[in-house]
């Protein structure tokens, strides 16, 4: 259905013959990923960066087809960042936090992602997937550890005890590849899941929407701007974001009966957006009608072969879930696989993967089923009820919360065996199994950091200073101290971590909290590191 | 499961309270007394504040 009117080709890559193809065996490699969408990209640059050596094949020669995802969130961006590519991201795109939620022509809702200041990376910036994908290109091309072949397409798989032998096609005719782990990044239509006959099972909406991109001059503020039966699309919604460039994305809905066909055609898709921004001019420049699905593998681990990304879930893009969380995937993965390959941990770890990225990918179905149950109600009867929600949001705040137009992503908090329960009670913004929230702070020198740019690859042991002659910390975790290392002048840290003098915080390589003590015991702390590495799982 | 749903008459003057609901939508059409009734509902849960009690009214009032 989602045959755009012009599609555009953004970047194109050559096909080059791999040695591989003229090898005698069959070549084995650690590592291979297909798909070289966003998440796949990721996967592979962070696997590189952790020195995994990974073959990336992509069956296409280009990038650009069309702008999909367009919102990119905090979590992702501090994740690019560790990558070597947050700060030209947030350079190219459009930062925005503020979200308002109209009825008819008012405003009933309005709501600020990030309420929480001092953090390096905003609460989301708007760009087109596109540019994000040529940015992690560019990044992969800089590694010597990433082997990314254009025009390789995975036409069969067949996995073994410890490897999979893959097939490759590709210009030249195909070859076999045999990989200790393949890393299926193959987007919402894979080939892997085809190939291994597993069920991908879940919702698909009745509604259908129009995308589409326009080119406009225009003066409005840089924010998000949903409406529920607005005067220009009666009893439909609207959706409206700025991207870089004076690209907008328009989304209107247009109920389930529309058709797919007619509705692209850019006569009928200009009279809409006429009604909706009056005199301004604009061009199209890509528009395309979906129909949205919530729906997921039931398990993403299957032997030596590892689904991220659409691959393994797909979500309705109310709330930015998509690539947002497959991006989540791959760093979640990326220190496992690399730790379970160097021998660092069992392969019990990558079990781990599944179980806390099947609870995110949960997270991200519920949320975005709610919201696209709010948008697009099944009945009359369930409309009448969001419409009475909507009709006592301006008098109402318990109303106003109910309204659901997207709940935007945000980093999943694992409730996993790596974590070890506190001993003692926390406050502050930190969760245990959360991402380490980031703070600005200083060096040494006085000059401002974030604390998130000091933490390196590995585990990383937070303290707050106590007077107390340092201790070593166990092996294979670094230690950052926050009063010598880095200072905390106003407290800023210390608060969003309750942290008392003495208090340590373990993090994990994807840098979340995995555990904290109010006090330094380096046996405690070395239990904690062994747990969080799936030391306590035994075999699963 | 604990049924936290209070069902015991609580009112003072049980009959004051029907009548106030029954004043509320005299001379509205069907429509309109439906509209009522699913805001009313929205207003109730949120005093309520518990899900518990919410689900626990909503099996109640789904048995006929
Ligand atoms: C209208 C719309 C708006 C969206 N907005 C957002 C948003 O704002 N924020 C957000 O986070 N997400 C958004 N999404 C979702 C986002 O686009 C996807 O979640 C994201 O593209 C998934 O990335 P991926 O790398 O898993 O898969 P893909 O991007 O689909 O990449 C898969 C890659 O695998 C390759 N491939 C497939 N089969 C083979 C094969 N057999 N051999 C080799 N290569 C193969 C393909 O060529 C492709 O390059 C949106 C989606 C849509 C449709």
């Amino acid at each position: 259905m989602n045959a755009p009117t012009d599609r555009k080709i953004v970047h194109r890559y050559a096909y080059r013959r791999s040695p591989d193809q003229d090898a005698r065996g069959v070549v084995r490699r650690p590592v291979v990923v297909v798909g070289a969408g966003p998440v796949g990209l990721a996967a592979s640059i962070d696997l590189a960066l952790r020195g995994v050596a990974v073959v990336l094949i992509d069956d296409a020669d280009r990038i650009g087809e069309g702008s999909r995802g367009i919102c990119w969130s905090k979590r992702t961006l501090e994740i690019c960042d560790r990558l070597g590519v947050g700060e030209k991201l947030v350079a190219q795109g459009v930062t925005w936090k503020l979200g308002k939620v109209f009825h008819g022509d008012d405003l009933v809702f309005a709501f600020d992602l990030l309420p929480e200041d001092g953090h390096k990376m905003p609460a989301f910036i708007n760009l087109q997937q596109y540019v994000v994908e040529k940015a992690l290109v560019d990044r992969a091309d800089e590694l010597d550890l990433v082997d990314l072949r254009w025009k390789n397409r995975l036409i069969a798989v067949e996995p073994h005890n410890a490897h999979v032998l893959l097939t490759i096609d590709t210009p030249d005719g195909p070859y076999k590849l045999e990989a200790d782990w393949l890393i299926a990044a193959d987007g919402a239509r894979s080939s892997t899941r085809d190939l291994l006959g597993l069920e991908f099972s879940g919702v698909t909406f009745e509604d259908k929407f129009l995308i589409a991109d326009i080119r406009m001059a225009a003066d409005l503020p840089t924010e998000r701007r949903f409406w529920f039966d607005p005067p220009f699309h009666a009893g439909q919604s609207a959706l409206m974001h700025r991207q870089p460039d004076n690209i907008w994305r328009i989304d209107l809905q247009l109920g389930p009966d529309a058709d797919a066909m007619e509705e692209q055609k850019p006569e009928r898709v200009s009279a809409r957006l006429r009604r909706m921004l009056g005199e301004r001019p604009f061009e199209l420049e890509w528009i395309s009608v979906y129909r949205f699905n919530c729906r997921r593998l039931d398990r993403f681990l299957h032997g030596r072969v590892v689904f991220v990304g659409d691959a393994a879930h797909q979500v309705s893009p109310f709330g930015a879930r998509g690539a947002n969380s497959g991006i989540q995937d791959a760093e979640n993965l990326a220190w496992k696989l690399a730790a379970v390959l160097k021998g660092e941990a069992g392969e019990s770890l990558i079990g781990t993967y599944d179980t806390e990225r099947i609870q995110a990918a949960d997270e991200n179905i519920a949320h975005s089923t709610r919201s696209t149950d709010f948008i697009a109600p099944h009945s009359a009867a369930e409309r009448a009820l969001r419409n009475a929600v909507l009709g006592l949001a301006p008098t109402a705040d318990f109303a106003r919360r109910m309204i659901n137009s997207g709940r935007l992503s945000i980093a999943t908090v694992y409730e996993s065996p790596l974590s070890t329960p506190d001993e003692s009670p926390f406050g502050g913004s930190a969760r245990l199994g959360a991402p380490l929230p980031d703070c600005r702070i200083r060096n040494g020198d006085g000059s401002e950091t974030y604390v998130l740019e000091n933490i390196g690859d590995g585990f990383t042991l937070l303290t707050f200073k106590n007077g107390a002659p340092p201790q070593a910390a166990p092996e294979g975790v670094c230690r950052l101290r926050i009063g010598d290392d880095l200072i905390d002048p106003d407290g800023l840290l210390a608060r969003r971590l309750d942290a008392t003098p003495g208090a340590a915080y373990l993090l994990r390589p994807d840098l979340h909290l995995c555990a904290r003590w109010r006090s330094f015991d380096r046996g405690k702390i070395a239990a904690a590191r062994d747990r969080a590495k799936g030391r306590a799982l035994g075999k699963i | 499961m604990m049924a936290k749903l209070i069902t015991a008459s609580q009112f003072s003057d049980p009959d004051a309270a029907y009548v106030a609901l029954v004043e509320a939508r005299r001379h509205l059409s069907e429509a309109e007394a439906a509209a009522l009734d699913t805001r009313l509902a929205l207003i109730l849960a949120n005093h309520i504040g518990d899900i518990e009690v919410l689900k626990e009214a909503i099996a109640l009032a789904k048995t006929k």
